[in-house]
């Protein structure tokens, strides 16, 4: 058996989630840009991606609403991987290991290692903050009915929870590039048994106890 | 060259001096409104919507003097009428014509996000211009006295320019134009400061001992200033702000935070870089794929 024939071996995500995912991520991609667009000066060509300074002012709660919204039907499938048990501390307390590409000490991962359950729940808490806090702000709608301390706190907790967010996204795409193999869940849904025995062998077990191979 | 004003000392949303090389030589300009002599009469609001060629909506009457009863894009200036019963039980009409107070730190300006949809003239004049204006509103948020307001159909900031077309050109602002008893007055910032000395003066003479001038040192000082009865206690004129500064908050968000988020950013996708060249990628190779094999195998 060789690595060509093993591939697509193991469901990762249905259609449904995949698609979800690129939802959210392309809106994520506007809404980041067109907020950069606003938050720095050095960013504000930026709004020539949405039509003009404007329309980045029209259209950035919109799509950050869709982004938010599709991220919420995409937890719904996810979040019971989420849970944080005490094999994911021992994994954080290896994270050097893991890092390193040195793997033989690190605990066995789920179908989320504990750095990915991490990122969700950042992920939640950002996205919480940005609405509560885009809701302050949105200046069309809603401003009128707080007061302006609240607006300028808002103003400032909405940067913090987007630079956070972008931050974690870096992270994020990063670990997809990083780790081999891991992009192809997301575009075909299906990875390598290797893949799922060397970064998720926990979850590589669960899902080949039932399901028949071909 | 084109018609331009070569002023601009600060403009919003923008890293690098813009032209400027004419200077303030003859000193910056500040408005003087002497709330002593105010009588309330108006006349500075009506001369403010035919210079500027603003008409508001006629509204309704909310119970006191103040009409319309709120700045909007279309009314940029409004008397603003306070009752205030003195410790000696007399009644005191504090009348405050209210607008853009153009401070020497503009929280607007600061706080825009679209370059040059906020500048400051060299004479101290805070000017929107609304064809780049965006219409977030975070000039609104920025400033300390409450004075932006959005249309309602263009979603462009307005507020008192104070006549900055006019004062271009050599003259007063239509308001100070039209003050009948003299309570509004223009020249230059130095200028109208001894004269509202000469008036404290003559206030402290006749009995108003807190009488003095408000000129803010909180936003670097503002062009359009106050001489008030009670200076020690500007909340009296219907909530003028007793020591105005730009919110921590604002000064947080379009300070320190802007150059290190950028940073953080660039560093955390550099931090990626380095480690995928320093360290290479996590593979899956053959080993793994077999490894992954056998324990299938091992299953029944």
């Amino acid at each position: 058996m060789n690595a060509e024939d093993n591939r697509d071996m193991i469901v990762r995500y249905t259609a449904g989630a995949r698609i979800n995912h690129w939802i959210v991520a392309i809106s994520f991609v506007l809404v980041a840009l067109s907020g950069l667009a606003l938050f720095h000066p050095a960013f504000f060509w930026l709004t020539n991606l949405l039509g003009g300074g404007p329309w980045t002012r029209i259209l950035h709660p919109f799509i950050g609403c869709v982004m938010i919204f599709a991220f919420y039907l995409f937890s719904l499938g996810i979040w019971r991987n989420n849970f944080f048990d005490e094999r994911d501390w021992r994994w954080l307390g290896k994270v050097r290991d893991v890092m390193s590409n040195r793997e033989q000490d690190v605990p066995e991962a789920g179908f989320y290692n504990a750095g990915q359950k991490l990122l969700f729940y950042s992920i939640i808490a950002c996205l919480i903050g940005l609405l509560l806090s885009g809701i302050v702000i949105w200046r069309a709608y809603f401003s009128a009915f707080f007061p302006i301390g609240l607006i300028r706190l808002a103003s400032l907790l909405h940067s913090f929870c987007a630079f956070v967010l972008i931050c974690a996204i870096v992270v994020h795409v990063y670990m997809a590039i990083w780790e081999k193999g891991s992009i192809r869940a997301m575009t075909r849904g299906r990875v390598s048994l290797g893949w799922a025995w060397k970064n998720h062998r926990a979850w590589f077990r669960e899902a080949t106890k039932s399901a028949p191979q071909k | 060259m084109a018609l331009q004003s070569l002023d601009i000392i600060r403009r919003s949303a923008t890293t690098l001096p813009e032209p400027e090389i004419r200077g303030a030589q003859t000193g910056q300009v500040a408005k003087l409104i002497d709330t002593t002599k105010c009588i309330g009469c108006k006349a500075c609001q009506v001369a403010c919507m035919e210079w500027n060629d603003l008409r508001d909506d006629i509204g309704s009457c909310t119970g006191h003097y103040d009409n319309p009863h709120d700045l909007s894009e279309h009314s940029w200036t409004l008397m603003r009428f306070a009752e205030y019963e003195n410790p000696k039980g007399d009644l005191e009409w504090l009348i405050r014509k209210d607008g853009c107070m153009h401070c020497e730190d503009p929280g607007c300006l600061k706080a825009c996000p679209s370059p040059g949809a906020i500048v400051q003239y060299a004479n101290g004049i805070v000017d929107f211009h609304e064809e780049n204006c965006i219409g977030c509103g975070y000039c609104v948020t920025g400033c300390p006295f409450n004075v932006p307001r959005i249309s309602k159909n263009d979603k462009k900031a307005y507020k008192c320019t104070l006549c900055s077309d006019r004062v271009a050109v050599g003259l007063e602002p239509a308001c100070v134009k039209t003050c009948p008893t003299g309570a509004i007055v223009f020249g230059t910032k130095e200028d109208m400061k001894q004269h509202a000395a000469e008036r404290i003066e003559d206030l402290k003479s006749r009995g108003f001992d807190q009488a003095g001038l408000y000129d803010p040192a909180g936003v670097g000082g503002t062009h359009v200033m106050y001489v008030l009865h009670h200076a020690d206690q500007p909340a009296l004129y219907s909530g003028l702000p007793d020591k105005p500064r730009i919110s921590p908050l604002v000064g947080l968000w379009k300070g320190a935070a802007k150059p290190l988020a950028l940073f953080a950013i660039f560093a955390t996708a550099a931090v990626g870089f380095l480690h995928y060249i320093g360290m290479g990628p996590n593979e899956i190779d053959d080993a793994d794929e077999e490894a992954a094999r056998r324990e299938l195998e091992k299953k029944p």
